[in-house]
């Protein structure tokens, strides 16, 4: 068929609607997704997966973050945290949230901040 | 996007990328509009700066008119973004803040999970940072000021600027120059202190 095609936008949410099947977050696993968290892949990509979960999969055959990731897809946060979710969901990646400042119950972690200045001070 | 070509290859395998096991941190650039949040993020990132969007509209709402949906696809806030690898194992992301600080509330937990965060502030237009400031106080997120010096800033006493701020005295303020790698590293580095300082009296005070 070589026929004229109807143009798409493919930046458009028309397109983040089919993406996600109408989903939109947060919930379930993707409202702890930070934009720092690291993902990867813990299976190759298999047939029949959607284009989108694919290409996450590949990209993160090495641990990768939220940001980087929506940057190179092309996809907003909260359109990749649905995306994310459903590979999280079935075991086909693994995500890394970002280390915070203080971990709960634990207090304010010093041997973190001192790796953090000893890296900052080796720039 | 071509990942390779770091700065520092000997921080990250000699692609570029993370190992396994690698681990995140994150610091937030906030300040007011034309402060210099983005020119730090480059100055300092080892990569090249990248965007990251949050669209304002969930895809989900009003379904059956995509039309009007798509209209509405321009309330889109941008993060621009960038790295620095601390270790093998442990990599720093600064994240700058949109400029309308009106959106920030919309990107949910944009600070939640930062160590802290750098608040820049242009001395010849004070307030506005003030939103920025408010924001970090009441989001509870430990900051340092960076006082941006452009060429024709005047020469404020810092006590003056932290009076005009009304900042706590323990807040630390700092002057850099936001295109100068070692200088944006340094305000990093002020910002780190100050958390390890907060620790240390939040250990003595248990």
């Amino acid at each position: 068929m070589s026929g004229p095609r109807r143009p798409t936008d493919p930046s458009g949410l028309e397109r983040y609607y089919v993406l996600t099947g109408g989903r939109s977050g947060p919930g379930g696993s993707s409202s702890s997704l930070d934009v720092a968290t690291l993902i990867t892949s813990r299976a190759a990509a298999v047939p029949g997966l959607q284009h989108e979960h694919e290409e996450i999969l590949r990209r993160c055959r090495d641990p990768l973050s939220v940001a980087e990731l929506g940057a190179h897809l092309g996809l907003p946060f909260n359109i990749l945290a649905v995306l994310l979710a459903d590979l999280l969901d079935a075991g086909r990646v693994e995500a890394r949230h970002p280390i915070p400042a203080s971990g709960a119950g634990r207090g304010p972690d010093l041997a973190l901040l001192e790796e953090v200045l000893s890296g900052l001070e080796r720039l | 996007m071509d990942l390779k070509g770091f700065d520092h290859p000997d921080r990250y395998s000699a692609d570029g990328t993370l190992p396994a096991g690698a681990r995140s941190v994150k610091v937030m650039i906030a300040g007011g509009f034309g402060t210099g949040k983005t020119t730090m993020v480059r100055s300092v990132s080892d990569i090249k700066p990248l965007t990251t969007e949050e669209t304002l509209t969930q895809a989900s709402a009003d379904v059956d008119n995509l039309i009007g949906v798509a209209d509405k696809q321009e309330t889109t806030v941008s993060l621009d973004f960038g790295k620095i690898g601390i270790n093998d194992q442990l990599v720093l992301y600064l994240f700058g803040t949109p400029g309308q600080e009106r959106f920030w509330f919309l990107w949910n937990g944009l600070f939640k999970g930062a160590l802290g965060a750098v608040v820049l502030v242009d001395t010849r237009r004070l307030a506005s940072s003030f939103r920025a400031i408010e924001e970090m106080e009441r989001q509870n997120v430990p900051f340092v000021i960076a006082l941006n010096v452009f060429p024709d800033s005047k020469d404020h006493p810092v006590e003056e600027i932290r009076d005009a701020l009304d900042i706590s005295p323990h807040t630390p303020v700092v002057a850099c120059d936001a295109r100068d790698r070692a200088s944006s590293r340094d305000v990093l580095i002020a910002l780190i202190r100050h958390l390890k300082e907060r620790s240390a009296v939040a250990l003595e005070s248990r």
